[in-house]
Order: structure tokens, then C-alpha cells, then sequence
């Protein structure tokens, strides 16, 4: 039993990173715009906050910097991409090669150095039930607030007249713009929540998971953050499943490792992204009927003045 | 000329809506040159011209979604500057799209909710919604997703978010394209029943019989200029369309010598499942085409018409060879290619994207139709002396007006491209040509030259099947005419008996209940 809270404190853990990032993506691609730069904006993210943590001591100073960080460079993505109409596929890509290179630079006098990991809550009596106390009452912050942003994402998208101005941009940005919407604000509004959410998503990484920044230490988790944002049909709920599913798969490739199966190594890491593959091609194969993906989504917007 | 006087009755000497040298530049081109224009409370107002003469420019400076460069608008007698729709929705303006302004995967109730300034909870508008939908008997269903709407439903929710804003002046652009005749009568019903209200309404059609009836004035642009402002009803169609084009249309004329001689084009009792979920299942379709006839395909937007093009040109194909035979020889299960070489020829709706591929040149173009039936291929080099004598025969054939010998495709004007695009099939000089919306959002010229070709090419000889939403169209040039519903076909009327009623019941599905009937007793 013992074996199993500790299994399900880190899927917990493993899951998070993955679900602020890609809480931030779904917002961005619901306003229409795919930013593929996700995983450089998180490595950033990854950087800065660590950076921040490590000369102040602070674990909030070191989120605020990675928030910062993802903001940042979403702004570089929404000035190509909205203000100069530029190809989002293609500016997104270099999103990552840029982040992924500015991170080894920003990170590089920090590889080594350790700081104190984030705090875990701990309410006295609660945080001491067997098995469910440390699950439900012992996370860190982050964890808490990526379910928070994520019921808070929910609410704003199906309860709010902005979230409902925003999903109308994501869906037809012509009509949106003849209806007096602005869609490039809108749009960049959207862009900078994604990049936040990425830059924090990162931060999580050395801030939380591991208390080191190494370089490349988000490994990809942007590209399943993407992935994730597809596979919940972006649809807030369905991403929640997702993440805690990925994050599972994740961690249970690890223990299956330390028990020696006999199966080879690389195809147990393989495992959550051929998980991953194999969730696409069910959910494309099962859709019916109106159009998940936000259907202005890719597409490049200039409003006739 | 004489002030043509408004029928405003209580024209207290300052009209509702004014525009004053109202100006509009991109560049060097003047899409509006100085218009002049008096919109009076009580009044239907039509706005014609073809396309391009600076109609849509016009109403959207209007609504303030684009701003003028020069000259001013004046609402009720004060100066109005408008800096985006919302401020023109504030002072009672309303607007109905021509290409609906609505977002396919939300709510009518959510996609209301966008239209209005978002004062009210949506409980409340939701409650407003059913409201004026029943007063002006527009039913809705606030709940469904506009996905899964016909053309005219979702024509009424744009009427009635237009509506819920209680506006005075209401702009409708071409609001009547998409709509069967007996839809478009229910249509003059409600805005006849706003203009009793004292509402004011800038209705914008192509349709001159329709403004003649509707409108009590109507402003005619050409060009980007004001050309006149005139009661319609004093009009004819033909002195209407000529202030329009400028000068007189080419009547259309059916050459003579027609033969009527062996069936070119059998289809059998084709039925044929939709490929995407919200397609039209074809069912039962059988129709004989003889060589020198037109058969003209009528049918609201969405009732198979693009399916039935899709089997017929091969880009679907059917296991029973049997349903499709083009000149005898049986051709269901064949590919494009195959069906061009027994002698058919396709013109499928969209010419950007589906006809042409945009970005390519007209000789590229061309070639990627004819390469299979004529030798612009050769030992698989292509033969580029002969795709560009193809597109000079199509230019020359067809008076297609193009800025070089061989530009991109994208960049030919609709009417120009159109005329190429069916100039390239005919100068095949096929046997059989199926042809969807031949004239769609073509100016008047062109659609001229257009119909006159396809005549002329039955009068050679060939089959040809025209599918258009255009009644008048059909009326004009083709022998008989079946109607399309649900993807199901009538049995064809020979056009003299073809009146716009019984279309018109046909187009709205009401005679089908007894053709089934009819059929499970046959059976």
C-alpha cells in the first residue's frame, strides 16, 4: 500500500507540468491559433524559474519568473504570428528551436546548483489519514492550482460572455470581426495566457519535480502537452483525464523498469508516447458529426480596414 | 434629374440615414467615389449592382466595419462617425450577412448572445430570443448548433439577432440567394411587416424582379459610382440591369439545328451514401440525357446536388458500373480520368480550389484536366507550346480578360476565371458536360457569354446537365428541368410547363410524399 500512495504522489506530479501546459494551449488554440512553440516557451519557463528560485531563495519569485519567461516569448509568437501574419506552424517551430537554445544559455551557470524543492501543504490531522491524507491534503501548491486553472478555464470558456467571445474567434474569425470582435486582441490575449501557462508549466519542473535545472530537462513534455490539447477534443475536462492518464503511463513504465520484465528499456520509455498515438487514432476514428478542433484554428487573420 | 421623392410619408424634411460624397480608396482603386445616398424611415430601399461595383463596401462603411476615406454620413440629420459595428448596432443599425456571419459550432442562443452588447443575462435573452422569434414567425431552436441548420434557418437567426436589437435601419445582403420562392415570400412577408413598423431597409439583391415588387427605391452603382436613384416599380428589369452593366445584355439565344438523337448520359437508379457525416445520401436517381439537350437541375443549396456532381464526374465512384453510362458505355466504377477520355466533361462549383488550383498558372490548369484527352502530354513531358495554345483558344473563345498571357489563377476576376474555367471543358468539345453553377457570382456579361456557349455546345450535339440554384437560369436555357430534394430527383418538366410554383413546390420537398406513394404502389 505503501508502494501505491507513493506511485500515486508522483503520477500526481508527473501530471502537472504536462496539465498547466497544456491548459494554456487550449486556450490558445480555442481563439483560433496554434502555437507549436509550447515546448520551447516550458524550457524557458524551466530556466528562468529556476533561475529566479535559486538567487532569491524563493520558490514564488522562481514560478513569477517562469511565468514571466513564458510570457515573454509568447509575445515574440503572437508579434510573428498576429502582427505580421506570418505562417503559425512555422513560427511555433522556431518558438522551440529559439527556446530550447535560450534556455542552455539562461541556464547554463545554474546546472549543478540545488535549491529547496516546493513546499508540500500540510494540514495537521487531515495531511495523516492513511493512504488518501498525503494524496489529498499533501501537494504542493502547483498541484492545487493547476486543477484550479483548469475549473477556472472551464468557467470562463462555457460560463462567461469573454470566454464565449473567445471561442467565436477560435470558430470563425471573419464573422467575428464582422460583429465588431477584435480578433487580433482577442488572440493575443490568448497567446500570452498560453505562454504564461507553459512558462509555469516549466517552472514546475526544477521548482517541484526535481530541485536541479539540467539542460533539455523538459524532454518533449511540450510536444505532449500539444498532443494532450487534441486528445481532450479541447474540452477543459477531458484534459484533466488525459494529463493524470500520461503522467500514469509515465511512471508506470519507470516501476515496470525497476522490476526487471525483461523488456527492453527503450520500448517501456516509448510507452507513453505510443500511448499518446494510439488515443489519437481512436478519439479521430470515433468522432461524429460537427467539427471538434476550433475551426479557425492555423489560420492566419488580417482584418480589411 | 428630378429629386426622386422617397415614399416616406412622414419625411419631416431630415432623412434617417445620409451619405455625403462617401468615399472609399484602396490604393488607386475607388471601391466607393463619392456616394450620395437617403435612407427615409417606412422605406425599402434597394441597392443594385454587379459584382464589384462597391455594394458590399458600401454597407460595410455603413456598419462601421470599415471606415471611409472621404466624405461624411449623417444619422438622423447629425453627423455619424462610426468606429466599429458595435456603435452603429447602438444607434439602431442592424446587418444580415450575405455570407452568414454565424459560428458554425456554437448555439443559435450563443451565436444571438455574440450579435447583441451582452447587457442582459443570457437566461433573459435566451427568453427574448423565443420571443421575437414567434412574433415574426422566424421558429428557432435556441439550443441546436448551427452546424446542423438548413440555409434558411440559419437565415432566420441572422434576421433575428438583427431584430433583437430593435434596430430602425436594417441592411440585408442578398438575403434571398440561398432561399427556395416560397421562402423568399415569407421573407417579403416579415420586412414588409418591418417597414409597416417604420423601420427603414437597405436591401441589397440581383434579383431585379424581386426588387421591383419589395422596393420602394432602389440606388443603382456601377463601377464604384452612384448611377441613379429610381423607383423600381417604374422600371423594367431590362432598363434596371442595363443602369447596372452599362450597357444592353446579350439576349441569349438558342441556336437552331438542336438534334435530339441517342441518349449521351444514363444515370440508373444511382444511390450512393454521403462521405462525411453531413452529407446528403443520394437515393434512386435516374435521368436519360440525349445527345443536343440541356437538362437543368433545380434544388435548394445542400440537397445533393454536389453529391449527384461528385458520382457523375467520377471523384466518387460507384461498384455498379451500370448506374452511370456516358455514351453508351458504362461508367460507374470509373475514375475521372477514364470518364474523360469516353468524352466527358466536368465543371464542378467552386472555381477556386475545386475547378483551379489557385496558386497555379491557366495553362497549369489546363493541363490538369485535359492532359488525359489531349496531347499536351508527351512521353510524360509536358508540352508547354500546346497548354498555353489551349489557354489562348479559352481566352480568345471566351474574351477572358487577364492582366498577362498565362497569370495565376487566383488572380482572374470571378466572371473571368469562370469563363475560363468552362471555356477549357467546352473547347474539348465533349460529348457529355455536366456543369454545377455555371453563372454562380458571375456579372451579368459574363454569365451571358456563359449560357450562350453552353447552348451553342448543345446545339453541336453534346449532352449537358446544369445543376443551379438559379431558376431563371434554367428557365432560360434548359429543355427540361428536374428538381433535387433531400438527395432525391423528380421526374423532369419540359420548362414550358416548368412554372416557378410548381418549381417552387418541388424545391421545398412537398409533392415527394406522394411520389413515394406512388412509387411503394408502382412497386
Amino acid at each position: 500500500m505503501e508502494l501505491l500512495e507513493a506511485i500515486i504522489l508522483s503520477v500526481l506530479a508527473a501530471s502537472t507540468p504536462l496539465l498547466l501546459a497544456a491548459t494554456g494551449e487550449l486556450v490558445t488554440e480555442r481563439s483560433g491559433v496554434l502555437n507549436l512553440g509550447v515546448e520551447g516557451m516550458m524550457i524557458v519557463g524551466a530556466a528562468c524559474g529556476f533561475g529566479g528560485a535559486w538567487l532569491s531563495g524563493s520558490t514564488t519569485v522562481g514560478a513569477i519568473c517562469g511565468i514571466a519567461a513564458g510570457t515573454l516569448l509568447s509575445l515574440i509568437f503572437a508579434l510573428m504570428t498576429l502582427g505580421l501574419a506570418v505562417n503559425q506552424v512555422a513560427t511555433g517551430l522556431a518558438l522551440t528551436i529559439l527556446g530550447v537554445g535560450l534556455s542552455g544559455l539562461i541556464g547554463a551557470g545554474f546546472v549543478g546548483e540545488r535549491i529547496t524543492p516546493a513546499p508540500h501543504l500540510h494540514i495537521p490531522g487531515l495531511t495523516d489519514i492513511p493512504l488518501v491524507g498525503r494524496i489529498l491534503f499533501g501537494e504542493d501548491a502547483f498541484v492545487y492550482l493547476s486543477l484550479a486553472l483548469v475549473i477556472g478555464v472551464w468557467l470562463f470558456l462555457y460560463r462567461t460572455r469573454a470566454g464565449l467571445v473567445l471561442r467565436a474567434a477560435g470558430d470563425n474569425h471573419v464573422s467575428a470581426h464582422a460583429l465588431g470582435y477584435p480578433v487580433l486582441r482577442i488572440r493575443l490575449f490568448a497567446v500570452m495566457f498560453g505562454g504564461a501557462c507553459a512558462g509555469l508549466g516549466g517552472a514546475y519542473l526544477p521548482l517541484a519535480y526535481t530541485p536541479f535545472f539540467i539542460p533539455g530537462m523538459t524532454a518533449g513534455r511540450g510536444w505532449i502537452a500539444l498532443a494532450l490539447v487534441v486528445f481532450a477534443s479541447w474540452r477543459p475536462g477531458r484534459l484533466v483525464i488525459g494529463a493524470y492518464l500520461f503522467g500514469a503511463v509515465t511512471i508506470l513504465q519507470l516501476h515496470a523498469q525497476a522490476f526487471s520484465l525483461g523488456i527492453p528499456s527503450q520500448f517501456m520509455s516509448a510507452l507513453p508516447y505510443l500511448a499518446t498515438v494510439i488515443v489519437l487514432v481512436l478519439i479521430s476514428r470515433a468522432r461524429t458529426g460537427g467539427s471538434t478542433a476550433p475551426a479557425a484554428l492555423g489560420t492566419v487573420f488580417v482584418p480589411d480596414r | 434629374m428630378l429629386d426622386p421623392t422617397p415614399t416616406g410619408p412622414h419625411s419631416g424634411g431630415t432623412p434617417l440615414l445620409q451619405t455625403i460624397g462617401l468615399t472609399k480608396r484602396y490604393g488607386d482603386f475607388l471601391a466607393n467615389d463619392s456616394i450620395d445616398i437617403e435612407i427615409w424611415p417606412q422605406q425599402i430601399h434597394a441597392l443594385l449592382g454587379e459584382n464589384g461595383a462597391g455594394k458590399s463596401t458600401l454597407v460595410k462603411t455603413i456598419y462601421g466595419l470599415i471606415q471611409p476615406s472621404d466624405g461624411e454620413m449623417r444619422w438622423q440629420g447629425e453627423k455619424m462617425v462610426l468606429s466599429g459595428p458595435s456603435e452603429a448596432r447602438a444607434r439602431g443599425i442592424g446587418m444580415v450577412f450575405q455570407h452568414f456571419s454565424l459560428f458554425d459550432n456554437l448555439t443559435v442562443a450563443e451565436n444571438v448572445a455574440l450579435g447583441l452588447d451582452g447587457k442582459e443575462s443570457f437566461k433573459d435573452m435566451s427568453a427574448r430570443l423565443e420571443q421575437v422569434s414567434n412574433v415574426y414567425g422566424l421558429p428557432l431552436d435556441p439550443r441546436r448548433e448551427v452546424w446542423q441548420l438548413s440555409v434558411g434557418e440559419r437565415q432566420r437567426i441572422e434576421i433575428v439577432r438583427a431584430l433583437m436589437q430593435n434596430p430602425k435601419f436594417l441592411i440585408l445582403d442578398e438575403p434571398t440567394a440561398v432561399l427556395t420562392p416560397q421562402e423568399a415570400d415569407q421573407l417579403f412577408v416579415v420586412l414588409q411587416r418591418l417597414k409597416a413598423e417604420g423601420r427603414a431597409i437597405l436591401y441589397i439583391s440581383h434579383k431585379l424582379e424581386e426588387v421591383k415588387r419589395l422596393c420602394d427605391t432602389a440606388t443603382i452603382l456601377r463601377g464604384g459610382k452612384k448611377v441613379s436613384t429610381c423607383n423600381p416599380r417604374a422600371e423594367t428589369a431590362a432598363s434596371l440591369a442595363r443602369m447596372m452593366v452599362g450597357a444592353d445584355i446579350k439576349e441569349v439565344k438558342a441556336a437552331a439545328g438542336r438534334k435530339t438523337t441517342v441518349p449521351r448520359l444514363v444515370v440508373n437508379d444511382l444511390g450512393m451514401e454521403p462521405d462525411d457525416p453531413h452529407g446528403v445520401k443520394l437515393q434512386h436517381i435516374s435521368l436519360e440525357l440525349k445527345g443536343g439537350e440541356i437538362l437543368g437541375i433545380a434544388g435548394v443549396a445542400g440537397n445533393g446536388q454536389d453529391e449527384l456532381f461528385a458520382a457523375l464526374s467520377g471523384e466518387r465512384q460507384s461498384m455498379d458500373p451500370g448506374t452511370v453510362v456516358i455514351d453508351g458505355q458504362a461508367a460507374g466504377h470509373l475514375s475521372i480520368t477514364q470518364r474523360r477520355k469516353l468524352g466527358a466533361a466536368f465543371v464542378p462549383e467552386e472555381r477556386l480550389g475545386h475547378g483551379t488550383a489557385p496558386r497555379m498558372k491557366l495553362s497549369e490548369n489546363a493541363l490538369l484536366t485535359g492532359h488525359a484527352a489531349s496531347g499536351m502530354v508527351q512521353r510524360g513531358f509536358i508540352n508547354t507550346a500546346a497548354t498555353l495554345k489551349t489557354v489562348d483558344r479559352a481566352t480568345e473563345a471566351f474574351d477572358v480578360r487577364k492582366a498577362k498571357r498565362d497569370p495565376e489563377a487566383a488572380s482572374l476576376s470571378g466572371g473571368n476565371l469562370q469563363k475560363f474555367v468552362v471555356g477549357r471543358e467546352i473547347l474539348r468539345n465533349p460529348a457529355v458536360l455536366v456543369v454545377n453553377q455555371p453563372t454562380w457570382g458571375v456579372d451579368a456579361g459574363a454569365a451571358a457569354v456563359i449560357r450562350q456557349a453552353l447552348l451553342d455546345l448543345a446545339a453541336g450535339g453534346a449532352a449537358i446537365l446544369v445543376t443551379s440554384q438559379d431558376l431563371d437560369e434554367l428557365i432560360e436555357i434548359a429543355d427540361r428541368i428536374a428538381v433535387m430534394f433531400h438527395g432525391r430527383l423528380s421526374e423532369p418538366l419540359a420548362t414550358a410547363d416548368a412554372s416557378r410554383e410548381k418549381l417552387g413546390l418541388l424545391m421545398g420537398g412537398s409533392s415527394l410524399a406522394e411520389k413515394e406513394t406512388a412509387h411503394a404502389v408502382g412497386a
